[in-house]
């Protein structure tokens, strides 16, 4: 098992707030919309250097996407941040008919995704925001996994022509990528190469599956993990190749069963090599109110759920 | 103002046509509301806006139109082909498989003029802002127009819009209001009543302005009037109203126009009262 270390912890929002900045030096296309969650989505630094460019809506989701869609008129890049919830959910009209029907250059950056964002409990906690956007023709749905990769996506999709959604979340969690990473949209990351089980992980779930794949190997099981940052459009050839190689797979994500990562793979696999699967993800119910650590063991997506997964699926070949 | 109104009366009576026309031969189609706008959307394309027919997505140094309340699509087509969009003859393709001109108009299939997809509502007036926020950035000092139906004002989406664009003086822009107080499912006063708009959208901000959108002398000097008031620290509203059906008499000042197709011997009456003017498609 290749070793993967941490010096430092730090939220994904982080990383979006810095690549935003940093995107923002670079090319002067790009606009940033805001609905009265600044500080949430560490869009300051944005603001405070480049405020004609930067657009407080209020708390007025659905005017956001709609002025995003307008704003791509005239050439501009828009990034629009607010919580996952209110950036899907709430808008997914305003997503559909003016930014995805339209095929507008729209980057919906979306915070607080998932179980992680803790103790405001599941009116917030959304889990079925990568279904909803994926379902959305033309749509790319990215989900990185620490600081580095939340950055280097955000700068990244300034360079892309058309609508992004951009998942990230709210805890401290260990930055363990490459600070000066390459980000390429689509395209999977080999985390470590193994023969027996195929761990397939996105976002928070990547540090928890690099956690299972230690102790796996400690028990004499050789996994592959592989990062899916890209969930749509989604890296079949890796896919398949890894579990060509393994010949079962798990798919680890803080999202609802039904309509995530776990469907994307499971897709992909009925069409060319079907194989056992184990899904680590929500089973179709909603959050609740705790520490996101409390959550994360109780609706089993942690490290812990994986290593569960992985031997029930090896035993399932 | 030298505006040939009796040329732009004319060019209507041919858009109105053209409405009956294409929602005749697919059976489908709104023409109420179509009609009760044939005039604006000629005063607009024909008289006021500077835009190019060559068209540019981004449309950098031209004022931009869009169209929020999407079904009233058959005016806004037959206007865009007619100011030289596209050929008339496509009309013919209005709501058909493989046409560019779907029911509801969209950036899709790339039909020249058109710039958002409309058709649910509520979303066009957030759009338009965009759009003339990214003028003020471009310093682009042309304008940003963009028509909504009453009923629409119903969604809450609007109000959002409506709040925005004072608060943040976004004064390159002209919004108009088709005021012909018809909805599907009856007058918008039965259904959920409106109000006093002229009063709600200046307690909003805005610099509020009213028409009748069916006459087109009156249509012209207020569409005048409103570009003069633009670039003053306010959003501009105009009230403009209209009669659903205008122009065909069994159709108008009834919701049971809004969204229904004539059959043939109530196309042949409408083509009656609408003189051919510049030639059928």
């Amino acid at each position: 098992m290749k070793k993967y270390t941490y010096t430092e912890k730090k939220d994904t929002r982080s990383g979006f707030g810095a690549g935003l900045h940093e995107v923002g030096q670079k090319n002067n296309k790009v606009v940033a919309l805001c609905a009265d969650l600044i500080g949430s989505l560490k869009m300051g630094d944005f603001k405070k250097d480049f405020p004609e460019r930067f657009f407080q809506v209020g708390i007025a989701e659905a005017n956001m996407m709609g002025m995003a869609a307008g704003l791509t008129i005239g050439g501009k890049i828009p990034y629009t941040g607010t919580f996952a919830n209110f950036s899907t959910g709430r808008v997914y009209d305003q997503i559909r008919q003016s930014i995805a029907y339209s095929g507008k250059n729209v980057k919906i950056c979306a915070s607080h995704a998932g179980l992680t964002l803790g103790e405001d409990g599941a009116t917030h906690q959304i889990l079925e925001d990568i279904g909803l956007m994926k379902m959305l023709p033309g749509m790319t749905v990215i989900n990185p996994c620490d600081y580095n990769q939340t950055k280097a996506a955000t700068i990244a999709i300034a360079d892309y022509d058309g609508p992004v959604y951009l998942r990230f979340g709210r805890p401290s969690v260990p930055i363990f990528t490459d600070p000066n990473q390459q980000f390429e949209i689509g395209k999977a990351w080999m985390v470590n190469e193994g023969t027996d089980v195929s761990i397939i992980a996105t976002g928070h779930l990547v540090w928890e599956a690099i956690q299972a794949g230690e102790k796996l190997a400690e028990l004499g099981i050789n996994a592959e993990i592989i990062n899916i940052h890209t969930i749509k459009p989604l890296d079949e050839e890796a896919i398949l190749k890894s579990v060509g190689k393994t010949g079962c797979v798990v798919t680890a994500e803080e999202h609802n069963r039904i309509g995530g990562l776990g469907d994307s793979v499971a897709q992909v696999l009925a069409k060319n090599t079907p194989a056992p699967q184990e899904y680590v993800a929500v089973n179709d119910s909603f959050g609740e109110s705790g520490t996101p650590a409390d959550l994360m063991a109780k609706y089993g997506l942690n490290a812990e759920s994986i290593i569960a997964a992985a031997k029930k699926v090896i035993k399932r070949k | 103002m030298s505006a040939d109104i009796a040329k732009l009366e004319n060019i209507a009576k041919q858009v109105r046509r053209d409405i009956v026309r294409m929602v005749h031969s697919c059976q489908s189609g709104h023409p109420g509301g179509s009609l009760g706008c044939a005039d604006f959307f000629v005063a607009l394309y024909f008289d006021q806006l500077h835009h190019n027919t060559k068209f540019n997505l981004d449309g950098i140094g031209e004022d931009l139109f869009f169209l929020s309340n999407g079904h009233i699509s058959p005016v806004f087509y037959s206007t865009l082909a007619r100011s030289g969009y596209f050929e008339i003859s496509e009309l013919a393709t209005f709501r058909k498989i493989d046409s560019r001109l779907q029911g509801h108009p969209t950036t899709h299939e790339h039909l020249p003029g058109i710039r958002v997809a409309s058709g649910s509502l509520g979303q066009g007036l957030s759009v338009a802002l965009g759009a003339a926020q990214a003028k003020k950035l471009n310093g682009d000092d042309k304008l940003v127009y963009v028509l909504m139906g009453d009923g629409e004002l119903q969604e809450g989406q609007v109000w959002e819009a409506a709040m925005y664009a004072p608060h943040n003086k976004v004064d390159n822009l002209i919004a108009t209001i088709d005021l012909n107080g018809q909805q599907i499912d009856g007058s918008t006063e039965q259904v959920l009543s409106l109000g006093n708009l002229k009063a709600k959208w200046e307690a909003f901000g805005w610099d509020v302005l009213e028409t009748n959108g069916n006459n087109m002398a009156q249509l012209v000097q207020t569409l005048t009037e409103a570009k003069a008031h633009t670039g003053k620290g306010k959003p501009v509203m105009i009230l403009m109203r209209t009669e659903m059906g205008n122009g065909v008499d069994f159709m108008m000042g009834s919701h049971k126009w809004h969204g229904v197709a004539p059959n043939d011997e109530q196309l042949a009456a409408a083509l009656n009262q609408l003189e051919e003017t510049l030639g059928d498609y």
